[in-house]
């Protein structure tokens, strides 16, 4: 699994970070996602999975690899 | 043991009814999904309608939730452009506008919000509400630079076109009930910073005043009448004044609609039937009340619980509410309920510099955190102060098979 994250369609929410603190945080002066495991370890798939479906801008993208 | 269903009809295609069918999928449910739209469009966002849509600074395109492959993968049946008129609660049954029915095992309510228009505004040209990406499209063609918008409303919505509307350098006065700006959605001292924000940047406001009449020439707008006898002269004028949610079809359904469709804490309306998003009133157990939320955040949350809840988790949906509102330079970011009788306390940052953080209290207990463009410090507090069996859980989380 891979992730990519639209920065600018970010909103700070920091839902992401709420569900799955492992793989996400946010910057400290302005709250935009940075992502700390772009491939996250498998035991993070289902939190990455609905961290994406619950971010409110849509700006989280998982991509899933071989 | 709940039977899962083996048909889902879900009414409604926007973020609701689309972060539904997903989570439906993720959640490993295998069978037949259709989502009825009234939509002509591919399911689009619709935060930036009112800000990034209206200035022209994104194509209507980068509104779009999900690709057509991505949609594709769903394997879901898409009717789009028809309108439910009708539903049998028992039968799980709608009916559309071009006499189509549709029946499922299970059936999801999604169909959000309808604006709330003033008397004779249908009549007149150069009116605009603000819910759809046409509506949108409609009110950014309307404004030009020099032009005077007449914006009705001091919520989120009519405050966000106002600043985007400014930032266009069209001529903007906002009229509204309320004393300051979103005063009821985070109470008079933040509401106070934000009327000198929009006053700063050349807003005109009239707050604290009903709106009477349109006035109009020709069958266009021309003027908005206030009680106080003044009238604003507008080329445009766009009406923010809240929404109702869509429920008209579902007269005589055997639903129970009051502020929504009344489900209860499961967002079930009755056997089989879900609400979800905008148009949904559930019970929160952790807040013990009625609770309907028109926020972007809460269409994908409840998504989350009642695809959990179709497929037998019997979870109650208990999320903190958030929702967040850019307005020039400003980024707020609010967790909780933070009512307008609630006491406010900075608790980091300070107003002054445009960067703080506002705690508020009711009976000494916290209600609501509240970030002006400090998003990662609110978000902390509202871990610290908002998380615990009165305030709901950090999210809805419903874990769901890798």
């Amino acid at each position: 699994m891979k992730i990519t994250v639209d920065e600018e369609k970010c909103c700070g929410a920091g839902q992401c970070v709420l569900i799955a603190p492992e793989v996400f945080d946010q910057r400290d002066e302005d709250g935009i996602v940075v992502v700390l495991e772009p491939e996250p370890p498998h035991d993070q798939h289902a939190l990455t999975r609905e961290a994406a479906a619950v971010c409110p801008a849509s700006a989280i993208q998982v991509h899933d690899t071989p | 043991m709940v039977t899962r269903p083996g048909k889902v009809v879900i009414v409604g295609g926007s973020s609701a009814g689309l972060a539904t069918a997903e989570a439906l999928r993720r959640q490993g449910y295998e069978g037949r999904l259709t989502l009825l739209d009234a939509e002509r469009h591919l399911p689009y966002d619709r935060p930036p309608l009112s800000k990034q849509v209206l200035t022209g600074a994104w194509e209507p395109s980068r509104t779009q939730l999900r690709s057509q492959e991505h949609l594709a993968s769903l394997e879901a049946e898409f009717i789009r452009a028809e309108p439910a008129v009708m539903c049998d609660a028992v039968e799980r049954a709608v009916t559309t506008a071009t006499g189509r029915v549709v029946r499922g095992d299970a059936l999801v309510i999604a169909t959000g919000l309808r604006p709330r228009i003033l008397p004779d505004q249908e009549e007149l040209a150069g009116v605009h509400v603000m819910r759809t990406l046409d509506d949108a499209l409609a009110l950014r063609s309307d404004l030009a630079a020099g032009r005077r918008l007449v914006v009705v409303g001091e919520g989120v919505l009519g405050a966000e076109i106002a600043a985007s509307a400014r930032g266009m350098g069209v001529e903007v006065t906002l009229a509204g009930f309320g004393s300051v700006l979103l005063g009821s959605q985070v109470g008079g001292r933040v509401g106070g910073f934000l009327t000198r924000l929009h006053t700063e940047r050349g807003t005109d406001l009239r707050l604290g005043v009903a709106v009477e009449a349109l006035t109009g020439s020709g069958g266009r707008v021309c003027g908005v009448r206030l009680a106080s006898g003044e009238v604003l002269r507008a080329d445009t004028v766009v009406v923010a004044i809240g929404a109702r949610p869509a429920t008209e079809w579902l007269e005589g359904s055997g639903l129970a609609l009051g502020d929504g469709v009344e489900c209860d804490a499961y967002c079930r309306a009755a056997p089989g039937v879900y609400a979800v998003g905008d148009t949904a009133s559930w019970h929160h157990e952790g807040l013990d009340r009625r609770l309907r939320l028109e926020n972007r955040t809460n269409a994908t949350e409840q998504a989350q619980a009642v695809a959990a809840n179709l497929l037998g988790a019997e979870r109650p949906y208990t999320p903190t509410p958030y929702f967040w509102t850019d307005q020039h330079d400003a980024k707020l970011q609010v967790h909780g309920l933070p009512t307008p009788a609630a006491e406010t306390h900075i608790a980091e940052g300070d107003p002054a510099q445009g960067r703080f953080v506002a705690v508020y209290r009711e009976n000494g207990e916290v209600t609501g955190v509240l970030g002006w463009n400090m998003p990662k410090q609110a978000r902390l507090l509202r871990q610290k102060h908002l998380v615990g069996p009165r305030n709901g859980q950090p999210t809805t989380t419903v874990r769901s098979a890798p």
